[in-house]
């Protein structure tokens, strides 16, 4: 890798060891991927997937409390993913003894967080780049962020460039101000190695949309086409909503880093159909494709027959928009099902800046007599829990599905179960 | 019986172990978590989905694999088994490393004593041959010699 005078001052030692290590770091793991030269973050913010203080784990804040103690902090402000605990969510004692042992250092992390540079105490969310949260890179922005949902939304939605970083990676980028320029900085690295054709009847869910490419695709860059048929060719609100479910599901089934859909992102209403490679390959999603897709998924409840005992909404957490919404169709089905609550405890997840928006609307009050409970943590961290995920839990997430034990429905079907409609 | 293949250096050492062989994706996450979290000595596979590894013990093999999969948190874990001795002899790689396992050995090797030699691109051919058991020997160029 070709270093500027500066950075070989820097990795020779001249702001100190730790400095050159943090330094030594990049430049490794760029030279593991080709990157010839390391490039400023131009984004003002960056964004830590490391929002827990895990027992087990204390190798990383050991790690923090080095870099802190020597005097470094990160060049840029951040956010961070969701936090892990929040009493109004439903344990029991046993439970929440579990959580105590587990998150052990929740506290020792928060405050070296303070002292590394996040934003305020509400930039807990991993949909930081909506508005209500104010993390929104530009076109063309550089990036250190990691969470693999927030990197695919902003490569892919808002055309910023950033590579799909490991938890401390992406905190040694911001504390550089520098990362390693390969992959989906590079104008070769965005360009799409597949060519998805949508042909469903109806708009395809999201977030089985986004598993069936995930799995097929895995690494690669997926061109979606049709797809602007069933959601449009702006990206308002509705789109916004339905871009992050399925990238999540893209990123968690697979590992997809950036997509572009036909007339819709950034990238490919800008290029066209010049940003597929000429070898892509095609994959042809029907409604049989989906429903296989679905078919496939695991149960791994010990019964699979249980009643669910809780169900979660809201991974990645929700838009406002999809909170107003869903609050709509859960208020309809229990009028149409003869409920007045909702007959699952039900956990809907969103930032708490959305959140707080949220609390000004009428919707959040019809909401709360739903019975709905509105929380700000990471479902995730709420399932690994060992006496958490023993319990049959639901959710409309693949996110969630994927890397719990928490069983997959789409919204349709867990708003009819958790009204109360046909279980 | 020996046998010999050569790949790409991630980070340099040299070891001799027995190996431990995963024929599907490793997901760093679900294989290391409930080993740290419960202080398991011999560091067992929790990785259900994986039947190849799943239960048996990871520390000191020679760990055997295509690619690693799952959660961005994968790094973190693998600099955290690395700094708290639990971590395997070796990882060997059939494919190019992906973008989470390189961090992890990489901040392993940057700011721990631990010496986790770690190759890519070793080829098809080499997670083919490679079974559970043979003894493995890691040189510093890169070199991974095989032997029944």
């Amino acid at each position: 890798m070709k270093l500027t005078k500066e950075q070989q001052a820097i990795l020779d030692g001249s702001q100190g060891e730790t400095m050159a290590k943090v330094l030594k770091t990049l430049i490794m793991y760029g030279e593991c991927f080709g990157a010839e030269r390391l490039v400023p973050i131009t984004s003002e913010f960056g964004h830590t997937v490391i929002s827990f203080g895990i027992g087990v784990m204390s190798p990383v804040y050991d790690l923090y409390d080095k870099i802190l103690g020597d005097g470094f902090i990160s060049k840029q402000k951040f956010t961070a993913d969701p936090l892990p605990l929040d009493k109004n969510i439903p344990t029991n004692p046993l439970q929440d003894l579990v959580f105590k042992f587990m998150y052990k250092w929740q506290d020792r992390y928060e405050e070296q967080m303070k002292k590394l540079g996040i934003t305020n105490d509400k930039a807990f969310t991993c949909t930081n780049y909506l508005p209500e949260v104010g993390n929104t890179p530009k076109k063309g922005d550089i990036l250190s962020w990691a969470e693999s949902s927030a990197v695919v939304f902003a490569n892919s939605v808002l055309g910023a460039r950033c590579n799909r970083n490991s938890g401390i990676i992406e905190m040694m980028g911001s504390i550089a101000g520098l990362v390693p320029e390969f992959g989906f900085l590079t104008d070769e690295g965005r360009k799409a190695d597949y060519i998805v054709e949508i042909r469903t009847s109806e708009k395809p869910e999201a977030q089985l949309l986004g598993s069936a490419i995930g799995m097929h695709v895995l690494d690669k860059v997926p061109y979606v086409k049709g797809l602007d048929k069933w959601i449009g060719t702006e990206l308002n609100d509705d789109a916004i909503g339905y871009l992050k479910d399925f990238g999540a599901a893209t990123a968690s089934n697979g590992s997809v880093g950036l997509y572009h859909i036909e007339n819709l992102t950034p990238e490919a209403v800008e290029l066209g159909e010049s940003i597929i490679r000429k070898d892509a390959q095609v994959y042809v999603i029907d409604d049989a494709e989906l429903q296989r897709v679905k078919d496939s998924y695991p149960v791994i409840w010990k019964d699979p027959n249980a009643k669910p005992k809780l169900c979660f909404m809201g991974c990645p957490h929700m838009t406002l928009k999809q909170l107003k919404d869903n609050t709509e169709k859960v208020s309809q089905a229990l009028r149409k099902n003869g409920h007045s609550k909702v007959v699952i405890p039900t956990v809907w997840t969103a930032s708490p800046d959305v959140i707080e928006e949220f609390k000004k609307t009428t919707d959040y009050w019809k909401m709360v007599n739903c019975g709905i409970i509105l929380s700000y943590i990471c479902p995730l961290m709420y399932m690994n829990n060992p006496l958490c995920k023993i319990q049959p839990v639901i959710t409309s997430s693949n996110k969630l599905r994927t890397y719990t034990t928490a069983r997959y429905y789409t919204e349709a079907e867990i708003i009819e179960k958790i009204t109360g409609g046909e279980m | 019986m020996k046998k010999e293949f050569k790949g790409r250096v991630i980070c340099a050492g040299s070891c001799t172990a027995p190996a431990l062989v995963s024929h599907g994706g490793f997901n760093t996450l679900a294989s290391f978590q409930m080993a740290i979290m419960f202080g398991d000595k011999k560091v067992k596979c929790g990785d259900q989905n994986n039947p190849d590894l799943y239960k048996k013990p990871m520390i000191g093999t020679a760990l055997c694999l295509p690619e690693t999969i799952g959660s961005t948190t994968g790094g973190m874990i693998l600099y955290t088994v690395c700094a708290a001795g639990k971590a395997p002899a070796c990882m060997l790689f059939s494919k190019p490393i992906d973008s989470l396992a390189a961090s992890g050995a990489i901040l392993a090797d940057v700011w721990t004593d631990s010496s986790m030699p770690v190759i890519d691109e070793l080829g098809e051919d080499f997670i083919q041959y490679v079974q559970d058991g043979m003894t493995i020997t890691v040189s510093e160029d890169g070199t991974v010699t095989v032997e029944d």
